[in-house]
């Protein structure tokens, strides 16, 4: 039923796209979201950044995004639509994107796409994303310092590999300071359901962990360990606000740089397919303020941001063992490549878990 | 507080709000009036419930708000499917959409806000007694609600005049026409009935279970509730199983992730859902003669004058 219920709201969504085709010398723009706008999180940010391009290049520029629109096939349909309703440039910002992306634009070989957090290419699409590790990191070394019972409770969405080098550089990072430390992961297997996200945490807490860290959208999670008097990471956005006590820092996505620069290459005429994943050096992400931790902690996290964002410490440097107890080979020199990390299919040494499905 | 009560805390939780919703659509059905719009008046009583308690800073008044929207999307369904006698399926669709719509559009401007949550309840002695106590009398008080109206929905069916009459209608409209019973009235008020209750399920997730709003935070419950309607063959006793199965199923199997017991995840997340078919047509088969659909479920029924 859920189904026949998407797809009638991709159809009502994609009539009103059709709808708002009008004037013609403007360069049209399109957004594919994977949740509300309103999610506090992962498509609030997306929307940040649309807003920050338009204010930047409003005069020439009209966009329209739909929202809303689940992973899948439903989701051709409704990038499809965009490209015929005349939009020249379509951002499609979730990892379930790639393939009907890519579809879609065998179609429209006229039409640009950038596909956010994916790993394949074509001549009109792009790939762009954040190096969400590098944050993961930072977390990483602010949960093994502030952890007094030794377990971090993760919430992870999907076990995709972003995901899973989230969980590997948290890890990493928090074994430098407590080498016995350990981590619980449950995975909810949504990006977006605030009730489960919520009993998620719940379990976390009840098994143990005192330091709560998401990878779903909502801020759910944050709200029940403000209610526990634990800790937690915020996710995507700021949301300080929903644990002004709990909040330790957040890694928080900052697209409307790159959404100007692209869409200002395609006004330009310069436009070019291509693979851009920056992280805190290039402001792709921003940490949020280090708060409710002590001085020196934070002194550290500070330190280390430094230090990443300096190009002296990356988070994958080299030797690093596998959950199996083999060092994992070291493509890129002093630490692993871009293409390990964004195909991480494997857990280090420490995590006590297995990736499902593995 | 131990891990087991944890756990049972949690799944009194998570089970509310489906067990809220699905007595509310066993009466509509029962009546004979298909409402697949459980989700849209769900998520409008969520955004009314929310905006009406933290206008107010009163939850009753937030609760009040959330019924009453759904009261007010089901006369909505009652109007076209009742009134207009428009076909059911399509129009509870379509009351979904507009929900999903109307909630966001309601919602848009308490996005980012904070409420207090329900409180827990306190009763001296009672909440005091360990174990139990925290379970029996230390929840919110929607948790209690819940299992209160199931109660009072089946003594409404099988022990008065009325839930007879209503039954009747749903099972043979025109006979109960032909005896002088008014049937589009009684099957308007079964619909309000199941607004409400979806609106009350919808704005507990605001008001106690996650206290924010967020657009789409019912997260397809509405579905589950129906589904719950559906095996537990229209039976308030087999819902009750059913909406508690369903929420241990769900919190146990993150608990079991937590514990690394390494089953795949994705196996875990359809657990719940195999789990309650399974119990619940276990229990249908194991009593014979059981009952089934209300015969006249769905149908569209037009008075002949």
């Amino acid at each position: 039923m859920k189904k026949i219920l998407l797809a009638a709201t991709a159809a009502l969504l994609a009539a009103g796209v059709s709808f708002g085709a009008s004037a013609a010398d403007k360069l049209k723009v399109g957004f594919i979201y994977l949740g509300p706008i309103g999610d506090l999180g992962w498509t609030y940010q997306h929307d940040l950044g649309r807003l920050a391009m338009l204010k930047e290049l409003g005069d020439k520029v009209e966009t329209t995004y739909l929202e809303n629109v689940s992973e899948g096939p439903d989701s051709e349909r409704s990038i499809e639509q965009l490209a015929r309703a005349g939009n020249k440039l379509i951002f499609t910002t979730s990892f379930g994107y790639m393939e009907p992306t890519l579809k879609v634009a065998k179609k429209y070989p006229n039409v640009h796409f950038e596909h956010a957090t994916g790993y394949k290419r074509d001549k009109n699409v792009s790939t762009y994303s954040g190096r969400f590790y590098q944050g993961r990191y930072i977390q990483g070394i602010i949960a093994g310092k502030v952890s007094k019972t030794g377990v971090l409770g993760y919430i992870g969405s999907f076990p995709i590999p972003e995901v899973i080098s989230g969980i590997n550089a948290t890890m990493l990072a928090a074994q430098t300071i407590n080498p016995n430390i350990k981590v619980k992961i449950i995975w909810v297997n949504t990006w977006f359901d605030p009730g489960k996200e919520a009993d998620a945490a719940k379990a976390l807490i009840d098994q143990g962990a005192d330091v709560i860290m998401q990878h779903t959208d909502s801020p759910a999670a944050m709200q029940v360990a403000a209610e526990r008097g634990k800790l937690a990471f915020g996710q995507d956005s700021e949301m300080i606000k929903f644990g002004p006590k709990t909040q330790l820092t957040s890694i928080m996505n900052n697209w409307g740089p790159y959404y100007t620069k692209r869409v200002k290459a395609e006004l330009d005429g310069t436009w070019s397919s291509n693979d851009e994943w920056d992280g805190l050096k290039e402001k792709m992400l921003v940490m949020a303020p280090y708060l409710n931790m002590p001085d020196d902690v934070k002194k550290l996290a500070e330190d280390t941001e430094a230090a990443i964002v300096a190009g002296t410490l990356h988070p994958f440097k080299c030797p690093i063992t596998a959950q199996d107890g083999k060092e994992v080979e070291c493509k890129g020199g002093k630490n692993l490549d871009d293409g390990q990390i964004l195909g991480m299919n494997f857990y280090v040494k420490g995590i006590d878990d297995k990736i499902p499905g593995k | 507080m131990g891990l087991l009560e944890a756990i049972i805390l949690a799944v009194l939780a998570a089970s509310t709000p489906l067990l809220l919703a699905a007595t509310g659509e066993l009466v509509t059905e029962r009546a004979g009036v298909l409402n697949l719009g459980v989700e849209g008046m769900m998520i409008v009583g969520a955004a009314c419930g929310f905006g009406g308690a933290w206008l107010s800073g009163s939850v009753i008044v937030g609760a009040i708000c959330g019924i009453l929207a759904g009261v007010a999307m089901s006369l909505i369904f009652a109007l076209m499917t009742l009134g207009l006698a428009v076909n059911q399926v399509a129009t509870g669709l379509a009351l979904t959409i507009l929900g999903v719509g109307v909630s966001g559009l309601i919602g848009s401007r308490f996005v980012g806000e904070k409420i207090t949550p329900a409180p827990k309840l306190y009763i001296p002695g009672l909440t005091d007694i360990p174990f139990a106590g925290r379970i029996l009398f230390g929840e919110d008080a929607f948790v209690y609600l819940s299992l209160a109206l199931i109660v009072g929905v089946s003594w409404f069916l099988y022990t008065t005049r009325a839930g007879l009459i209503l039954r009747a209608v749903g099972d043979n409209h025109v006979s109960a026409h032909a005896l002088g019973y008014p049937v589009l009235r009684i099957r308007m008020f079964a619909v309000m009935f199941g607004g409400a209750c979806a609106g009350l399920a919808g704005a507990y997730l605001p008001l106690a279970y996650t206290p924010f709003f967020i657009p789409g935070m019912t997260a397809g419950r509405g579905w589950i509730a129906l589904a719950l309607v559906v095996f537990s063959s229209w039976l308030p006793g087999r819902l009750v199983i059913g909406a508690y199965l369903f929420g241990a199923v769900t919190i146990l199997q993150l608990h079991a992730q937590g514990a690394g017991f390494g089953i795949p995840s994705q196996f875990m997340t359809a657990l719940p859902y195999l789990a309650t078919v399974i119990v619940l047509v276990l229990i249908s088969r194991a009593r014979t003669g059981g009952s089934t659909a209300p015969a006249a479920l769905g149908t569209v029924f037009v008075p002949d004058r």
